[in-house]
């Protein structure tokens, strides 16, 4: 019989809040948050281009803060708030910011992407209306080899008038 | 090949007359796949994760250089949770892309040749399990002394890293001539002779690749990867499991970026197939950010001589281009890039008479291949960085210099490249426009500066990989009674958005949203073979394919409503998914009732369409280089500030206009010019490929400097100066609704322009990239001390170079064969001549 090695045997369990809805995980306790999401939980939305905390693929929002997820220990999530891109789009609706993507050549491979919507929704959620400096500030954390970045910055803007519109309106 | 051109059918058909108004081409609009992308939803190969699924690692040399003396697997084998421990006996056989160079194994067998060369693989129930492993393995390994260059190669030939090749370390020779040069020099007013070179670099995908390998229940092998070329990975692993191909299912995901870089066979995907087999219950494979770099097959850094000789007015008499190329450790594409590092040079200027020598030689390095410009971005740095010389000496604008000598269309090159549709006059007459560059260049303060560069790029390799006279793309189409139609076909999505071509030339034809079309792509197993997303080959054959299915998809439908409606077929009109009669739109049927009304009539609907292209005049052992239905062309003026006292290179602006024939969607054409421009700033002025020698008291070994991205710098969001993108559209009759490629071109003319702005910024010469601070200090140092002021080689080593393949040009009578060419007859030529990524 193989047996299962002590490292890999899922003797962490916490409970948080994952786009919304409190999720309760078994994982092995080395994991990284990137790893419990995308093996433990199967929201493989978040995406991973080094697990060095290089290329800013992984960020996802804790606490409403962006972080590389896996760069957090999993166990330091317990009973927080994450938000990953499976989270951005609300009763079937997409985010402004991914419709804008989709729309505007934000996403080529679409690789990065998860990873620099949820940056950008943090950038947009603390500062609604940031210049393109800003918004370039935001995301330097964050590569993208397709694009050259101007068609991404141009989706923010995007999404910026669109949600400024939103709010009017219901107003 | 005119009956080839018969069996493709029409492609021009649908290609748009001017002031033709369509309703999806040249529409900007979101991407077909764009919702999955924002989503999350795109499913790549690491996001596969089923039942069973077991994990895989490889243990890779840390030598550059070593003979496996004994190798000792028991107490891997013997780690709990491991299920499986792979060497180079169960993989026995050879494999490589180009027929000629099969060379590599998916595992070692006894011999090492770079750092991160894998020599065994674990496969575990766990990830960390499999990791933990390879520390078990027990390897016995005999240094060899390492080859860390070109140069070195050259002087050592023993140990050779491999059995075959030119000669020693040599991998690949090729000597041409079109037209007798020194005659052409003779003629010329002026000769120049300049040595530049170009550093390797590497494509740097933020997807690691990735591999899950199943054995289907019915005993089959399926395996998804992140590949840009299904179908070469088929052949590759049909050979090396030696399987009959109808019993793998290649299924290439979407990649997250490729750029080259995923369209070899790679190591790791035979293993995970291997080990399926053999476990039967799946198994993954993530490679880690290291092992990117290890798999590598980026650009070759090459070291170049042009000499060229002009007359007083700037036309160009003659060029002898020589290169020596720093292949890496494995042929990869290289016989293929020895041949592009001297195929295009022509496609831009009229060069009369044109010699061409190159060289690629084996090193201690992870093995160089294609990466977005596939061997021509080197070649064309240097052309580009001398007409700009060329100019300064001639007292004529650069920019006006090459518009007198920009080539025509339609012409036959020296080297017998048959040119399509040619706006590389307009495009730079844009460019000159839009950056002002009248009132800048040589006119703008000390430290600011403006450069101009010109390129052309294949649009798709005009012959396989392999030598058959099959299509290059084919596409089926599925008619369904609801109203949508499925697409069929192996070609793959790397991001560049070939889905999208896909759906909308479809949707164009049959009047129809793409978002009603369903797309199958990349499986070996649902679609007909296209040959990969290389050579920017997709948009012009699978489109061309499309087309021709859709059109006959179409024909159908028509038949069916003309009866049904009792109006001549010719008057229907395919739009808004409907089919209606042009005199009268009221009259007509939803295009779902159009499908039902032909299957009624003609049962089930289905049709194929396919592309094979254009037979090329270049008949010379060689000519299978270059050759391509047609030719895109890109101008750009880069504007730059450099810092005098950190030698620091700031980009301001980018103004490159790109002769693309017709922009399909011209948000996802924008895109492509844009990443272009992004990633050849990258290569100008920071990206590079380097190795370093470990220090003597250690074992003097050649390592790789930075295998990680925070150390191998790319441009960030705050590195990306404004672009301004001006696309010519001009349909060129050879591409679906006229549309030329895109993705590669528009990278190569960056890297001079930038060389050529920092000159008119500061009065240096950096002949070679990246372009680094460093670099540029130098060579203000020199010039401050009165010398050449320039950074760059000044020295081409001897090469024993073999007799010229003597092939006359077509204006001096040649018919596209060499007068000299003793081995014609040889049983290999026919193999050698397919040789096309």
């Amino acid at each position: 019989m193989t047996t299962l090695p002590l490292a890999s045997q899922k003797t962490a369990r916490i409970r948080f809040t994952l786009n919304g809805e409190e999720v309760d995980a078994w994982f092995a306790p080395y994991k990284t948050l990137l790893e419990v999401l995308r093996e433990d939980l199967l929201h493989t939305g978040t995406k991973h281009g080094c697990e060095l905390g290089e290329c800013g693929a992984c960020a996802v929002l804790l606490d409403g803060k962006p972080v590389l997820s896996c760069l957090v220990l999993a166990l330091e999530c317990a009973g927080r708030r994450v938000l990953t891109v499976e989270g951005l789009s609300a009763d079937g609706t997409l985010h402004p910011l991914q419709d804008a993507f989709a729309d505007l050549g934000a996403a080529q491979c679409g690789y990065c992407t998860p990873g620099i919507l949820v940056t950008a929704k943090a950038l947009l959620d603390r500062n609604p209306h940031p210049d393109r400096d800003q918004i370039r500030e935001a995301l330097s954390g964050n590569l993208c080899r397709c694009t050259g970045y101007l068609q991404i910055f141009e989706a923010v803007e995007a999404a910026i008038v669109k949600i400024s519109e939103r709010e009017k309106e219901t107003h | 090949m005119s009956e080839q051109n018969e069996k493709s059918g029409p492609p021009a058909a649908s290609s748009g007359s001017p002031g033709e108004r369509f309703r999806v081409i040249g529409v900007p609009r979101r991407r077909v796949d764009g919702r999955a992308k924002v989503t999350g939803q795109t499913r790549f190969a690491d996001d596969i994760c089923l039942p069973r699924m077991a994990h895989c690692k490889l243990l890779r040399s840390p030598h550059p250089h070593a003979r496996i003396r004994r190798m000792d697997v028991s107490r891997a084998m013997a780690h709990p949770g491991v299920y499986l421990v792979l060497t180079g006996k169960d993989l026995p056989v050879q494999y490589g892309i180009l027929p000629v160079s099969q060379d590599e194994q998916a595992l070692c067998l006894d011999h090492v040749r770079h750092v991160g060369d894998p020599v065994a693989a674990v496969v575990a129930r766990e990830e960390l399990t499999a990791f933990e492993a390879l520390d078990l393995v027990d390897v016995d390994y005999e240094i060899l002394p390492t080859i860390s260059g070109p140069r070195e190669a050259l002087a050592t030939p023993e140990p050779r890293l491999h059995e075959y090749g030119e000669q020693g370390n040599i991998h690949k020779l090729v000597a041409l001539e079109f037209g007798d040069v020194e005659q052409g020099f003779a003629e010329a007013d002026e000769i120049f002779e300049d040595t530049f070179f170009y550093q390797g670099n590497t494509h740097l995908p933020i997807e690691q690749h990735a591999s899950v390998a199943i054995k289907d229940p019915d005993g089959k092998l399926t395996i998804w990867s992140s590949t840009q070329t299904p179908h070469y990975l088929h052949r590759a692993l049909a050979k090396v499991l030696e399987l009959p191909p109808a019993h793998i299912r290649v299924v290439a995901t979407p990649n997250g970026g490729g750029f080259g870089g995923k369209s070899d066979p790679f190591h790791h995907e035979i293993v995970v197939a291997k080990a399926a087999l053999l476990l039967d219950r799946p198994v993954k494979i993530c490679l880690t950010r290291e092992e990117v770099f290890y798999c590598h097959r980026g650009r070759h850094p090459v070291l170049m001589k042009f000499k060229t000789g002009v007359k007083k007015d700037g036309t160009i008499t003659g060029l002898h281009l020589r290169t020596l190329i720093d292949g890496g450790a494995y042929g990869s594409y290289g016989v293929a890039s020895t041949y592009y590092a001297g195929a295009l040079q022509t496609t831009t200027y009229h060069i009369p008479r044109y010699r061409y020598e190159g060289c690629r030689t084996f090193t201690n390095k992870p093995p160089c291949g294609p990466k977005r410009g596939h061997g021509t971005p080197q070649p064309r740095f240097g052309q580009e960085v001398q007409l700009d010389k060329i100019a300064e000496r001639l007292h004529v604008d650069p920019a006006d210099l090459r518009l007198r000598i920009v080539q025509a269309p339609n012409t036959v090159t020296a080297n017998f490249l048959r040119l399509g549709t040619v706006n590389l006059g307009e495009c730079i007459r844009r460019v000159v426009e839009v950056s002002e560059w009248k009132s800048k260049f040589r006119k703008l303060p000390e430290g600011r500066g403006v450069g101009i560069a010109c390129s052309a790029y294949l649009t798709g390799a005009g012959l396989p990989i392999y030598w058959n006279k099959m299509p290059h793309s084919g596409v089926q189409l599925k008619f369904d009674r609801g109203g949508g139609v499925s697409v069929f076909c192996g070609a793959t999505e790397i991001g560049q958005g070939s889905d999208d071509v896909l759906a909308g030339i479809v949707a164009e034809v049959l009047g129809i949203d793409p978002f009603d079309v369903r797309l199958f792509t990349g499986d070996t197993d649902l679609g007909p073979v296209d040959l990969g997303s290389y050579s920017s080959r997709v948009t012009l054959m699978a489109g061309n394919a499309a087309l021709q299915a859709a059109e006959r998809g179409k024909a159908l439908l028509a038949e069916a409503v003309a009866l049904k409606l009792q109006v001549p077929k010719e008057r229907l009109r395919f739009a808004g998914g409907r089919v209606c009669d042009s005199a009268a739109p009221d009259q007509g049927v939803s295009f779902a009732d159009a499908i039902c009304l032909a299957e009624a009539r003609f049962g089930t609907i289905g049709t194929v369409g396919s592309y094979t292209p254009p037979k090329s005049p270049a008949l010379y052992k060689g000519g299978g280089v270059g050759p391509s239905p047609t030719y895109s062309y890109s101008a750009a003026v880069v504007e730059v500030e450099v810092h005098p006292r950190t030698g620091w290179v700031q980009v301001r602006k980018v103004w490159i206009a790109h002769d693309v024939g017709r922009a399909l969607n011209p948000t996802l054409a924008r895109g492509q010019v844009e990443g272009s421009v992004y990633m050849g700033l990258g290569e100008a002025l920071m990206e590079e490929q380097e190795f370093r020698r470990l220090p003597k008291r250690l074992s003097h070994a050649l390592v790789h400097k930075f295998p990680s991205m925070l150390e191998y710098k790319s441009p960030t969001p705050l590195d990306m100066p404004e672009v301004v993108t001006e696309l010519i559209e001009d349909p060129d009759p050879r591409g679906p609704f006229g549309a030329k490629e895109v993705g590669q071109g528009p990278l190569l003319p960056v890297m001079p322009a930038v060389a050529n702005a920092v000159y008119d910024a500061v009065g240096v010469r950096i002949d070679e990239v990246p372009i680094t601070p460093e670099k540029v200090m130098k060579a203000l140092a020199e010039k401050r001390a009165g010398r050449e002021p320039r950074f760059g080689p000044d020295h081409f080593p001897p090469v024993n170079w073999p007799e010229a393949l003597r092939v006359p040009p077509p204006w001096e009578g040649g018919d596209g064969n060499a007068v000299n060419d003793v081995q014609r007859e040889r049983p290999r030529a026919r193999e050698e001549k397919v040789l096309a990524p």
